[in-house]
């Protein structure tokens, strides 16, 4: 069994960092190498990825971490591979800026497609070294040695040999590496040491077991919410009931007969505390404010897409245009027409998100948090702490699950504010509501596609716009105060940023436009509705529309939609998926909607297929529908699934099942609503998710191997089709083309009628 | 504040408490017990679920005074000489859980069914478990994981 580190252990040690495993019987090193300490935490040092036990297992370091896809599981395994260790060696410590470089997080599925790479390149660096330094040691030439399981040897001699543990145990790989100047995602490492090949990969591509989920199920880890400090204190924040409004009075009187309560107010920023959590919990709902009279800023979100195609534009982009797309359009026999809509979409993280800010003597601080970002986090808590950044260590604790720029960075200002104001270590929590109601959100959009048909039936050119709030109100990153409710809320100025995508595919149409358009935030600051990432973000709203169009389209050419697909998709690895999973869903041809029902109930299927930065996913969803009520169910889903080399097989099928139900919930159920004041969907029944009554029947997944392919991400692929594939199957089985998401029974209803 | 004792895991515990507190603030930060989560407190995810007198219960709604002389079991109960219990045994061998914060509802629920229901049809396990909540979206694997641990 691999060791068990204790993160309280670790923090104790309060920047220097000692993992200390004492030998049986202590033996005498054969060897001294490396440095003693470990060299500072910067990116161009080795040590800062990797280093080596007493009993020659190694430690890597990784500036991510995962959320429960098992992708630290995956960089394990990567550097075992290139360490020569079994994976039961290799240890991962992830997400702590006190023990690993910033390597942004979890973040746009790139834990292993950037994170292990870069890993995997300092390991083979170090594996590198260790055969250096043991030729020093045996006397035996670099070319004539050989690792095995930990153990460097002569290939001619087996007596001459040693460990990893006998060369550099408890020391430091005193090494540089070429670091590519990136902090973030993009950063790469590389040495001397060359990765190995495909051919020899004997630990990548298995699947060895998460090492999170016996304590996960057995409850004895801890999450954030777990965390205590001494002396912290408890922390519920107040929202306003009018987005914008900020508080005029409090009534301190209101909550005087709760013990130790206290009112921390800044410009708009309200919250209270309390030495027990549920006193703060009351005091919350007992506090009486008086609100700003604010103008209600928003139109209801029954008029959003009216809204935003009513809306100035502020920004726009696209790709390359191919071809004379307008004189195709000009000279079609028939052109193809139609407009998507997609709603604004909340986290609802699992449970609301805690940040724990612990005050240190000396002007430090430790943030816990179970933000996708803590090294950025940690900078967003220092800035509302008003202490340098590299006096706060961020360290993550696994959270109620994150999918992008959820409210985990929120809550770290938010706490970092209050600990800031009261002078105390704090522990905040937010209530349901202010975190189903006040989290960052996924943007809405309409998209507009067209198609020109020449007389016979081809297409001659698509084109393809969105137009849509943006996807970057706030950054992801959480480093900033603009991109936090605390720094808006506390009147910082803003920093928005406004981008929107385009679809990922390979249409070979012969004329192409694809564009995009932003429109103003509806409230600029402190709103509940700002733009953020969402897992895949805008992949779903844009490949809902665009991939729900090319059904559209087949059917208009008298074409099935797979056969359309296979004639205009150029690159191989997305003919391989479509194909893949057609074939596995017994995918039946057809030019038109089948129809096919017996007593209330309607069958379909349904494809639709994406690329998402390398991966390729095709989906198949095969669905019921109920005709009297209009409720639909993904019966059975079948995934092809292409992200280059596979690292863990099982991993990755889980992740694509957890991606499969995600991506279910929120093309049946989820629609972010509002009135003219606020946000309405605060909870579980106004804001509902996929229920265990509505979970697939059967999953099919088909994993597409590409060994000499760099490994992409699956954390998000899936999302990507997904709705477009349902959407797709439900035209199928009633002949109704819906347009607008989610697919409820109220849209389905009115779809019959 | 009242004085209230709670019997947990089959130990008692006296607690200076309000009444009207619910039963997960009185688990987590009183007894310090961690495997309740608190997911909404309404009622509408199961995150806090504990069994009282064996019935899947939601303490983020049940008043700390409403539990005069009923058995509380908690997560860290379930476990057997301090062995996993058959269904968190069944949700380590399946790899459930993704982020895992709402797995204390799903395990807890599971083995209230399972006690009632030892061989439970696909349908019933789904009946049961309606209303818990899992954003992640580990509902496969869960099913997986309930049959095996009603096989073992
Ligand atoms: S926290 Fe009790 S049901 Fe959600
Ligand atoms: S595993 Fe994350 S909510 Fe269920």
């Amino acid at each position: 069994m691999n060791m068990q580190i204790n993160r309280r252990s670790l923090i104790a040690g309060a920047g220097a960092l000692t993992v200390s495993v004492v030998l049986p019987g202590g033996k005498a090193r054969a060897a001294v190498f490396g440095a003693d300490k470990r060299p500072p935490l910067i990116p161009e040092n080795l040590s800062s990825y990797i280093s080596i036990r007493a009993d020659g297992g190694a430690v890597c370091y990784w500036g991510k971490m995962d959320m429960g896809q098992g992708t630290d599981l995956g960089c394990a395994q990567m550097v075992a591979e290139e360490l020569d260790l079994p994976i039961e060696r290799v240890d991962i410590l992830a997400g702590d800026t006190g023990t690993s470089v910033n390597q942004g997080g979890a973040s746009g599925s790139t834990g292993i497609q950037l994170g292990g790479v870069a890993l995997a390149s300092a390991a083979a660096e170090a594996r590198w070294q260790l055969v250096q330094m043991a030729s020093k040691h045996l006397g035996v030439p670099a070319d004539q040695l050989t690792v095995a399981n930990g153990v460097v040897m002569s290939k001619t001699d087996g007596a001459k040999k040693v460990t990893y543990g006998e060369l550099i145990g408890e020391r430091f790989f005193d090494t540089q590496l070429e670091w590519n100047k990136q902090i973030g995602n993009a950063l790469f490492v590389k040495g001397t040491g060359v990765r190995k090949s495909v051919a020899d990969y004997k630990v990548i591509g298995t699947s060895p077991l998460r090492r999170d989920v016996p304590p996960k199920v057995t409850g004895t880890g801890d999450f954030v919410v777990d965390i205590k400090v001494p002396g912290m204190i408890h922390a519920r924040v107040i929202r306003p009931p009018v987005a914008g409004a900020s508080p005029v009075s409090v009534d301190e009187a209101s909550v005087k007969n709760i013990p130790g309560v206290q009112i921390v107010r800044e410009q708009a920023f309200l919250a209270v505390t309390a030495p027990r959590e549920y006193d703060a919990v009351k005091a919350a709902r007992q506090l009486k404010v008086t609100w700003s009279d604010v103008k209600p800023p928003f139109p209801g979100h029954t008029k959003i897409y009216d809204h935003i195609r009513a809306a100035p534009v502020i920004a726009k982009g696209g790709d390359k245009v191919v071809g004379d797309v307008d004189e195709a359009f000009k000279n079609a026999a028939k052109v193809v027409e139609a407009s998507y809509e997609w709603p604004f979409q909340s986290h609802a993280s699992m449970g609301p998100a805690c940040a724990v800010i612990e005050l240190k003597p000396g002007g430090e601080a430790v943030l816990y948090s179970g933000s996708q970002k803590p090294h950025f986090t940690a900078e967003g808590a220092a800035a509302m702490l008003g202490l340098p950044k590299d006096k706060v260590r961020g360290i993550w604790v696994p959270g109620p699950g994150c999918y992008g720029r959820n409210d985990a960075g929120d809550a770290a200002a938010d706490a970092a504010l209050i600990a800031k104001i009261t002078g105390k270590s704090v522990r905040l929590i937010y209530s349901r509501a202010d975190s189903t109601g006040w989290d960052p959100k996924g943007p809405a959009s309409t998209h507009k596609a067209r198609a020109a048909i020449d007389k016979d039936g081809n297409v001659t050119a698509w084109d393809f716009s969105s137009k849509g709030f943006s996807r970057l109100d706030v950054n992801s990153n959480e480093s900033q105060p603009h991109d936090n409710l605390a720094g808006h809320m506390t009147g910082v100025a803003l920093k928005p940023t406004h981008i929107f995508n385009t679809p990922e595919e390979s249409y070979g149409f012969s004329a192409k436009r694809k564009t995009w358009e932003t429109v103003p935030p509806l409230l600029d600051r402190a709103s509940p509705l700002r733009g953020a990432h969402l897992r895949d973000p805008l992949g779903p709203q844009i490949h809902f529309a665009s991939e729900s169009f090319m059904d559209e389209v087949a059917f208009a050419t008298n074409t099935d939609p797979v056969a359309f697909r296979m004639k205009h998709l150029k690159e191989p690895r997305d003919l391989a998926v479509v194909k893949a999973a057609a074939e596995k869903a017994g995918w039946q041809p057809r030019t038109a909607a089948r129809k096919q029902a017996s007593g209330d109930i309607a069958r379909g299927q349904g494809i639709a297929y994406a690329q998402r930065n390398g991966t390729r996913v095709a989906v198949v969803a095969d669905v019921e529908v109920n005709l009297k009520t209009g409720k639909v169910w993904g019966r059975k889903i079948t995934v092809a699934h292409d992200c280059g080399v596979i690292i863990n097989p099982k991993q990755l099928t889980m992740t694509i099942e957890g991606n499969i139900c995600q991506s279910l919930s929120r093309c049946l159920h989820e629609e972010v609503k509002f009135n003219e004041k606020a946000v309405t969907s605060v909870d579980w029944e106004t804001y509902p998710i996929l229920d265990m009554s509505e979970a697939p029947e059967s999953i099919e997944i088909v994993l597409i191997n590409m060994p000499n392919i760099v490994p992409s991400g699956a954390g998000e692929g899936t999302m990507r089709p997904f709705a477009a594939a349902v959407g797709n199957a439900i035209y199928d089985a009633t002949g109704v083309r819906l347009r607008q998401a989610p697919f409820t029974p109220e849209r389905l209803k009115a779809g019959f009628a | 504040m009242a004085k209230i004792t709670l019997n947990v895991d089959g130990k008692a515990h006296g607690i200076d408490a309000d009444a009207d507190m619910p039963l997960l603030y009185a688990l987590r930060d009183d007894l310090g017990l961690r495997n309740p989560k608190f997911g909404c407190g309404l009622a509408q995810c199961g995150a806090c679920t504990v069994l009282v007198d064996g019935v899947p219960t939601r303490s983020c709604v049940t008043p700390v005074d409403s539990l005069d002389g009923r058995k509380i079991t908690t997560l860290a109960g379930i476990q057997k000489d301090g062995k996993p219990h058959k269904v968190q045994q069944a949700f380590i061998d399946e790899q459930v859980p993704q982020c895992g914060y709402c797995l204390n509802g799903w395990v807890m629920t599971s083995v209230a069914l399972l006690e009632e229901t030892p061989k439970p049809t696909d349908k019933q396990i789904r009946e049961a478990l309606t209303g818990l909540k899992c954003r992640c979206g580990t509902h496969i694997s869960m099913l997986r994981a309930i049959k095996r641990a009603a096989q073992a």
